[in-house]
């Protein structure tokens, strides 16, 4: 009976200690993924609840995969676009609710706002909604990653390939606020750069519902390309009412930020022939496929790049958990930025010391509507850009962790 | 020719789309002035009203095929009749108590009704096309007008003018305008008052509706179409004063007209030009360009 006791004890103690030596490195042996978004405004279909299923879809495979040892949670919150709301929130889960990461974050002022407090906490923040560069220049810092795309990249593709195929001068129609005046600065030297001319702008207040003024604006420039730096629902609206005015296709537009979610709402009839830039389409390859038809099943719509990126970037941050065994944020971002990234978002993906996740962009053109042969089924892939050449070089960084 | 710098065509053309826009806003705030005159209500659900018609026409068309014509009439009957149940079931408990009490129940209601139809629709919206007989455009030589647009002013200038006339002119209207004034009265000479009152409402409603239908086609339709709008649509009704017919329809082109030119000359300062007259007319005339004081 003694002896039988002792053995328990003893057994449990060393149980206790082994497990105890595996976990010590993660807090309450739980990694807690927080996802804050965008769930019921302008963004809440290119990111919002799609972005929460592929967060969970993300824990879910990996847990498959690799049979982790510590528990996985995930929380969800809406930062209705509001830097303040998602300070708070972030805040609050990085104090009291022990979060380890927090993920998505939407739109540009949201993402700033998390980032400040990420670093002050010595906790993870995992971008892939927001697009504007100063997140890994002026701003930048050494707990943030930046994963899908951002307006460099988008300028870099979409501005080049029109401006090279012939549509040398441009007229812009600017969404006035940050990221609006940041995509439209991008774009301009880009175009500059590459032999074009900018005619002018016209800053439209965001949002806005008619744009006919201002179409008109550009129209008068005699520009062969109106480029719209805006997003949301004011591209959607700038282009479905250029048609209407017959501007197109006597001038084209170029959609300097668009989610197949745009494509999809406004009808291959009102984008045909348009260029973007993307930094994932469902269509590519089988493993694309493979993964975007699980996401529809669920959510029935295709993943945007947002989505398909929120998916990735979760997943490198669970298998760089395990891999370092600890939750700690150094560690973890150590072994992110050592580890390429090779899924069906990125091949041989790879996170800078900006936090700028490189890969593989892709120049796309819209499809004619009889072009389409099933549902989805909108875009040509004319040329991917390789990920050297499609974000910011590093020697043009302003980000100070990079010395030069 | 120029005028200070912008070419004269430019300047017509943006003139024409003043008027354009100027007509959403006449008969969106035609719609608010006459239930704010009768009802004493500030109907802040006006804008969900207006998106919900847009919906009717888009989802009469997707799930049942119902055409634009049909559309025309039937958006603003179905929810003409959402209005006289919400009249019925809940405004009718508010008359007695403050303006305030009916500002915050019909905003809950929009809130509620964005809610759900974003929940169910998403957030991009859906494209509406124009219907076949008014497709394509015509030349000015300044400027290229699409039909539809063309048809807009004329539909709404029609409805609205229609409006007014069954308001000032007719026996019916007589009735409304006594109602107004002095409703103990209208009541006593065996005029039913809550009946008339519940028909306007349903009316102002549905006139939300018809816009909606009208907008359909040229912007996207959108849970949050109306929200955009009606903060806007309220300055133009408290410029015309407020409870004035045709104040509302005259304010609403007036502006629309400014608003456009506001978009050639200062783009930036096009979302707030309402808002800086709306500011002028309360310190200078504080019941409005039309009101009574």
């Amino acid at each position: 009976m003694q002896i039988k006791k002792l053995t328990t004890l003893a057994c449990a103690a060393a149980f206790a200690a082994l497990s105890g030596a595996a976990n010590a490195q993660i807090s309450g042996n739980t990694v807690k993924v927080g996802v804050l978004t965008d769930l019921s405004g302008t963004y809440s279909d290119l990111a919002g609840s799609g972005a929460v299923l592929a967060t969970q879809m993300a824990i879910d495979d990996f847990i498959a995969e690799a049979k982790p040892a510590f528990k996985i949670e995930m929380v969800s919150a809406d930062h209705q676009n509001k830097a303040d709301i998602a300070s708070n929130k972030a805040r609050e889960w990085f104090e009291r609710e022990g979060v380890d990461a927090a993920t998505e974050l939407v739109t540009t002022s949201t993402a700033l706002a998390v980032m400040k407090i990420a670093k002050e906490m010595n906790r993870i923040a995992l971008m892939s909604g927001p697009a504007s560069t100063p997140i890994t220049n002026e701003q930048c810092n050494d707990v943030s990653v930046h994963y899908t795309y951002d307006t460099y990249a988008l300028a870099n593709g979409t501005a080049k390939a029109v401006t090279k195929q012939g549509g040398d001068t441009w007229f812009f129609l600017t969404a006035d606020y940050a990221f609006g005046q940041a995509l439209e600065r991008d774009s301009s030297a880009v175009v500059t750069a590459n032999g074009g001319k900018v005619l002018g702008s016209v800053r439209h207040p965001f949002p806005a519902s008619d744009f006919s003024s201002f179409l008109l604006q550009a129209q008068a420039s005699g520009a062969k390309i109106i480029g719209l730096a805006n997003a949301g629902a004011d591209t959607t609206n700038a282009i479905k009412q250029a048609a209407e005015f017959g501007i197109t296709p006597k001038q084209s537009l170029a959609g300097l930020l668009m989610f197949i979610s745009d494509v999809h709402s406004l009808g291959l009839k009102n984008t045909q022939g348009m260029y973007l830039t993307t930094g994932f389409y469902w269509d590519l390859n089988d493993d694309t496929r493979t993964w975007s038809k699980r996401f529809f099943d669920k959510q029935k719509r295709m993943p945007t790049m947002v989505q398909a990126g929120q998916y990735s970037s979760v997943l490198h941050y669970l298998r760089a958990v395990q891999a370092a065994g600890s939750d700690d944020s150094a560690k973890v971002m150590a072994q992110m930025k050592k580890t390429p990234i090779n899924d069906f978002f990125a091949k041989n993906g790879q996170i800078r010391e900006d936090g700028r996740m490189i890969h593989d962009m892709y120049l796309v053109q819209v499809k004619k509507p009889d072009e389409s042969k099933y549902p989805w089924d909108y875009y040509h892939v004319r040329q991917t850009i390789p990920a050297a050449e499609a974000f910011q070089p590093l020697s043009e960084s302003r980000c100070p962790l990079i010395k030069k | 020719m120029e005028i200070f710098g912008v070419s004269s065509a430019l300047l017509g053309s943006q003139l024409l789309i003043g008027l354009i826009n100027g007509s959403f806003y006449a008969i969106l705030s035609l719609g608010l002035a006459i239930i704010f005159g009768l009802l004493n209500i500030i109907n802040f659900a006006h804008g969900a009203q207006y998106m919900m018609g847009a919906f009717v026409a888009w989802i009469a068309l997707t799930k049942f095929g119902i055409n634009y014509w049909v559309s025309l009439l039937l958006a603003p009957i179905v929810i003409g009749a959402l209005g006289v149940v919400i009249e019925r079931t809940m405004l009718r408990k508010l008359y007695k108590l403050d303006h305030l009490y009916g500002l915050l129940l019909t905003f809950g209601l929009a809130l509620i009704f964005e809610g759900v139809f974003r929940d169910q629709y998403g957030i991009s919206g859906q494209s509406y096309e124009v219907p076949e007989l008014l497709q394509g455009g015509v030349n000015l030589g300044f400027m290229f007008v699409p039909i539809y647009r063309a048809w807009i002013v004329v539909a709404a200038l029609t409805v609205c003018f229609g409006t007014w006339f069954m308001i000032e002119k007719t026996k019916l209207g007589s009735y409304l305008r006594a109602g107004t004034e002095n409703p103990q009265m209208v009541q006593a000479l065996g005029i039913n008052v809550p009946l008339l009152i519940t028909f306007t409402y349903g009316y102002g409603v549905a006139l939300a509706a018809f816009a909606g239908v009208l907008a359909a086609p040229v912007y996207q339709v959108n849970p949050l179409m109306g929200s955009n709008l009606i903060i806007v649509v309220f300055a133009v009704v408290v410029i015309g004063g407020m409870g004035s017919i045709m104040g509302s329809i005259v304010t609403g082109l007036g502006l629309g007209l400014i608003e456009g030119l506001t978009r050639v000359f200062y783009p930036e300062g096009s979302a707030v030009v309402v808002f800086i007259i709306m500011v002028i007319v309360l310190l200078v005339r504080p019941a409005g360009l039309f009101g009574k004081s």
